[in-house]
């Protein structure tokens, strides 16, 4: 459960000074490692490497680079600091990192706030201008603000409840469960743009006798009252029908992670709840569902992240209708289609931004509190 | 025991309803896949395939994407076990060794998972170039690779954390270096973590289209980009393209029927519990 | 415990292993072979001569069948004509280039850019590329291929900047055709013709009042896009050639905030309301084509890549028979006007091997060249000398009219608008198209696209 600080049983047992001790076969190890890679940078920076025809001169100089750090790291373990071994693991991570996430994010921002438009870059500073018109200009944005919160709320409430619906059903021990478990699990593989074509005829809302898809099955079964307009339907409803193709895909993912943390419950609870006189539904109301909390946070982030940036379902979905708008696929075609760079910038950090709004409270949280994620 | 019979029925058909509504894409994409093309229209769409089933769609789509399933695997396979790797040690070091600020690294390389990525083609597209890795395979596994490691990161401190120290501290008294505990001890309890993000990864790997299309030259595209090829710019012939989508994703289908259950596994075992 | 360390520094020159191991993949052979029964030619690497021939990158997103075929059947002209140098044909699908566009964009901000590449003639390729100086002018080129003299007078200008010419327009579609199902027609008892009788966009929306009555759809549309194509039609429709060509004029001589756009506006409100209600969820434009030839429904405006669709054998068309199961006439009040649109290839600054792209425009521009892409694309020569006979009967039509109509640019198709005020005006159009349509929203309308003229067009702010 989540609140209690887990006791820093693994922190230094050694004070913080150093303390190098030598291992002589693990040293000249670590010299061979990082000669080796050094070397191979070396010759590399002066020649190109071709093997089989195909150029693997950065290859090449990235293992060389790896090499070498594997030498560095193993002489940094031998001065007997985990903190500062730890740090030195998880370097080029953080490397990675602040250039391709922080770095890349600060291109954009500046572009942001520019007036890049057309092929040529122009850097000319424009303050918040892209900003301030998005929200008080364009129409198009707000409808992709509310079609982003009709999606994201769908979304995630249509995952969990289902997820958990799937997942108290499949713990009722019957047979065939690993059959239902795959057929429930396995939309997952499908690429988003292939679901959202099929869905798209799926969902074709088209009637008289052009009726086609659901809407045919449902005449056919004599269930006439069930034919929709699904996403043609006017605004905000036809953004929820949006929802359905990305349920389908992902609630076998929250079924998962709901299954997994009802089985963590003990069976021994369980037993003892029913000893007690409680009922089934009590067990799972007072029992199971308040320690589903953790990882309904858990899904609420992953889920949640992947809403908000939300492009290739509805491009194939609905074609680019400006009624199933959403922010990313206006950064899309302003970047591209239009090459307004810096509008489809400033688009794109408040996508991000929205995304924060959700998650850096939490993780700010997570840090003060050191509970897990 | 009747009333639970009562019950169970009463389950298997939610089940089976529900099953309907999964299986329902993939009937209509298997059924489309068998038609010929004048076959193909919206209004006949649940008809079934006359004169025959159309074999020659699958055999046209699997020519159209054979060579780019080749780039796929090889782009796939090295990036979900690197990636799986590399999220290993960071989340075992940010599970279990809390320094001052691991923290805070943690929730910096987290936030890494919700940019767009649309807003950074183009830095990372110069970037790729100046570091010569743009253009062929090897650059896109490791673009992979690296916008992976939030996620990764993500699952294996969480499942590390869901491990009890005490195995830990067991080692630590034993004489065992980090790395050694590592080792030894974390990396053997790690499979169900492990099947978790290597099937992840490799489903986000294969079915990504943005940075493949960005990344590599005609000759090294994944199989996404030869996919949406088939699509075509003014005439799309939906029977190729769907037994063509059914093959593209063939991979990825069978890696969840077949390891579906140790990815079930992981998670259940507390991959991404709180 | 040195064991340890040394099997942790064993992993890790394992984990470098695998990182070189995925490097040394078996290279994928660099086709892009289209998906059609048609004998394709394949972009080979041509393993015969020595030394082995320079590639040349064509960028473009000709995929589909017609269109791949063409594209096909220029490079294998060029294979014989220049046989040291090697096509390599990187395109890449999506809706009207859109995902090609974004690969192209990217590629020219990294200094990256392929051997040659599709753009639209006019706007699209100066406003973007030009004015970005990322093409060269071909004055040279055409006077010393005479392309120049061939190419019809009113293009000539559309692809300039300056008095100079910057792209090879390779053909010739026509965006404002009206397809029809006599049947269609017949059955709702009209009488009109639409080939003579549609003189004002009012004598089309009596006929489509009757065909309504009937119950069938009037009009059909499609995919978002196909919205700006109808848009377009219906406001030179409405206003006529000259004062169409006064909108994108710097500055524009029709005034955006004009009677006669407000005209056009009204007009398009009630074309729309002739059109299917799921129009915006069908996939693309086909959809609403074949509607007509199913007998759903009576019109279908569309450019005239729709002819390919009706009338080619299987399975790049539905090899239907013209003027019995569909005919075809100018949309309504065009009269006389040809809306067109040009694929061109153009000359990178900084071309990576000049020369191959030079063979390439110069077969681009050539009567060999374009004979053998157009007829198999389904659209006319740029040039004006073109043999005709290879031609079907609507695109000899078509060449006439080219020859004798006054020419006016597309907007949908990157013509007359730079990207950036296109996609203004998209925007404002789909905008429209989800309100209620009354006045107060034509109102909107107009002020959307005055406001789109200011920011990004032409106008004065």
């Amino acid at each position: 459960m989540g609140g209690s600080t887990e006791p820093p049983i693994l922190k230094e047992r050694r004070p913080m000074y150093r303390k190098f001790k030598l291992n002589l076969p693990q040293f000249i190890l670590a010299i061979a490692l990082i000669v080796l890679g050094l070397s191979t940078d070396f010759s590399l920076s002066r020649t190109e490497l071709d093997v089989a025809g195909k150029n693997l001169t950065s290859i090449g100089l990235l293992t060389g680079g790896v090499i070498f750090y594997v030498g560095i790291l193993l002489i940094i373990s031998m001065f007997q600091n985990e903190t500062i071994l730890s740090i030195a693991i998880l370097f080029p991570s953080m490397v990675a990192i602040a250039i391709f996430v922080y770095g890349f994010i600060g291109w954009s921002i500046r572009v942001s706030l520019s007036k890049w438009k057309g092929l040529k870059p122009d850097f000319t500073w424009a303050g918040l201008t892209q900003y301030v018109n998005l929200f008080h200009n364009d129409p198009r944005f707000i409808i992709d603000i509310r079609n982003t919160a009709v999606f994201t709320v769908g979304f995630i409430a249509g995952c969990l409840l289902l997820g958990l619906a799937l997942a108290i059903l499949l713990d009722q021990k019957l047979k065939g469960e690993a059959i239902f478990r795959g057929i429930f699990l396995f939309p997952m593989s499908i690429s988003f743009i292939a679901s959202g074509v099929v869905w798209g005829w799926l969902m074709n809302p088209a009637t008289g006798n052009r009726i086609t898809g659901i809407n045919l099955i449902f005449q056919s079964l004599g269930l006439k009252s069930l034919i929709s307009l699904w996403h043609s339907t006017p605004q905000p409803w036809g953004m929820a029908f949006t929802v359905i193709p990305a349920v389908w895909q992902l609630s076998g993912f929250t079924m998962a992670l709901y299954m997994g943390g009802i089985r963590s419950v003990s069976e021994d609870l369980r037993e003892a709840a029913r000893v007690d006189g409680a009922s089934e539904f009590q067990i799972y109301r007072y029992i199971i569902f308040p320690m589903l909390q953790p990882v309904t946070l858990s899904a609420v982030i992953i889920l949640g992240h992947m809403s908000l940036k939300i492009f290739d379902l509805i491009v194939a979905l609905g074609n680019k209708d400006i009624r199933l708008d959403v922010p990313g696929i206006y950064m899309w075609t302003t970047t591209f289609d239009g090459t307004n760079y810096a509008r489809g910038a400033a688009i794109g950090i408040l996508m991000l931004v929205s995304v924060a709004i959700l998650v850096v409270p939490y993780l700010v949280q997570n840090m003060r509190t050191e509970t897990q994620l | 025991m009747t009333r639970r019979i009562v019950v169970h029925t009463l389950i298997y058909i939610v089940l089976i309803a529900l099953s309907i509504f999964y299986l329902l894409p993939i009937y209509l994409m298997l059924l489309t896949g068998f038609k010929a093309f004048n076959q193909v229209d919206l209004k006949t769409m649940w008809a079934l395939p006359n004169a025959g089933l159309h074999i020659q769609n699958f055999i046209a789509g699997y020519k159209q994407l054979a060579p780019n399933l080749t780039n796929s695997l090889v782009m796939v396979i090295p990036e979900a076990i690197l990636s799986s790797l590399l999220g290993s040690l960071n989340g075992y070091l940010l599970a279990k060794w809390k320094f001052r600020s691991s923290n805070l690294i943690f929730s910096l390389i987290l936030f890494g998972m919700f940019i767009p990525y649309q807003s950074i083609l183009i830095p990372l597209v110069k970037f790729m170039q100046a570091i010569k890795l743009y253009g062929d395979i090897p650059g896109l596994v490791l673009v992979h690779i690296i916008y992976g490691i939030p996620i990764t990161t993500l699952i294996f401190r969480n499942y590390y954390a869901g491990i009890e120290t005490e195995i830990l501290e067991a080692g630590r008294i034993d004489g065992a270096s980090l790395m050694g505990l590592y080792r030894y001890i974390m990396f053997p309890l790690s499979a169900p973590s492990f099947a978790v993000v290597i099937i992840w990864q490799f489903t986000q790997a294969w079915n990504e289209f943005l940075f493949a299309v960005v990344l590599t030259n005609q000759s090294h595209w994944p199989v996404t980009v030869a996919l949406n090829n088939l699509a075509g710019s003014q005439l799309v012939q939906w029977n190729v393209l769907m037994a063509a989508t059914l093959l593209a994703a063939l991979p990825t289908l069978l890696v969840y029927l077949f390891l579906g259950r140790y990815f079930l596994r992981g998670l259940m075992a507390g991959a991404l519990k709180g | 415990m040195y064991s340890r360390k040394v099997n942790f520094a064993l992993f890790s020159l394992l984990i470098a292993a695998i990182l070189v191991l995925s490097a040394c993949g078996p290279a994928a052979t660099p086709t892009a072979a289209p998906v059609t029964q048609a004998p394709a030619t394949q972009a080979p690497v041509v393993p015969t001569a020595t030394p082995a021939p320079t590639p040349v990158e064509i960028f473009s997103w000709w995929v589909g069948p017609g269109e791949a075929d063409g594209l096909a059947a220029m490079i294998k002209v060029f294979n014989a004509q220049y046989p040291q140098y090697t096509i390599v044909n990187a395109a890449v699908a999506g809706g009207a280039g859109t995902n090609a566009k974004a690969v192209l964009a990217t590629r020219l901000q990294a200094n990256d850019a392929p051997d040659s590449w599709q753009a639209h003639a006019g706007q699209e390729t100066i406003a973007n590329y030009v004015t970005a100086g990322q093409v060269q002018p071909l004055d040279d080129f055409f006077k010393s291929t005479g392309f120049g003299a061939v190419l019809p007078p009113t293009l000539l200008p559309l692809i300039s900047k300056d008095g100079h010419p910057y792209s090879v327009p390779v053909n010739i579609h026509r965006s404002n055709v009206l397809w029809y199902n006599p049947k269609v027609l017949a059955a709702a008892g009209v009488t009109a013709n639409p080939k003579t009788d549609f003189k004002t966009l009012n004598d089309f929306f009596a006929v489509c009042d009757k065909i309504k009555a009937a119950g069938k759809v009037c009009l059909s549309l499609g995919a978002p896009w196909t919205a700006i194509h109808l848009f377009e039609n219906i406001m030179i429709g409405t206003m006529g050639a000259d004062k169409w060509n006064g909108l994108w004029t710097t500055p524009p001589t029709t005034d955006w905030n004009s009677a006669d756009v407000k005209a056009g506006i009204a007009n398009f409100a009630k074309a729309l309301s002739y059109t299917n209600s799921d129009a915006s969820t069908l996939p693309d434009w086909q959809t609403a084509s074949k509607m007509v030839s199913d007998g759903d429904a009576a019109f279908n405006i569309m450019g005239d890549w729709a002819y390919g669709y009706f009338a080619n054998p299987a399975p790049n068309g539905l090899a239907l028979k013209p003027h019995v199961d569909f005919d075809w006439a100018v949309a309504p009040g065009t009269y006389g006007i040809f809306n067109f649109l040009s694929d061109s290839f153009v000359l990178p600054v900084n071309a990576k091997h000049p020369d191959g792209t030079m063979a390439w425009l110069t077969v681009a521009a050539s009567k060999a060249g374009q004979e053998a892409f157009n007829p198999l694309k389904g659209s006319i020569c740029a040039r004006t000398d073109c043999d005709q006979s290879l031609f079907s009967e609507y695109s000899q039509d078509a060449a006439k009219d080219w020859t004798s109509n006054v020419v006016v640019g597309s907007l949908m198709h990157g013509v007359v608008a730079a990207p950036a005020w296109a996609n203004s005006i998209g925007t404002a159009i789909g905008l429209f198209q989800a309100s209620k349509m009354d006045a107060a929203a034509q109102a909107d309308f107009q002020k959307a696209l005055v406001a789109a003229c200011s920011s990004d067009g032409t106008c004065a702010k």
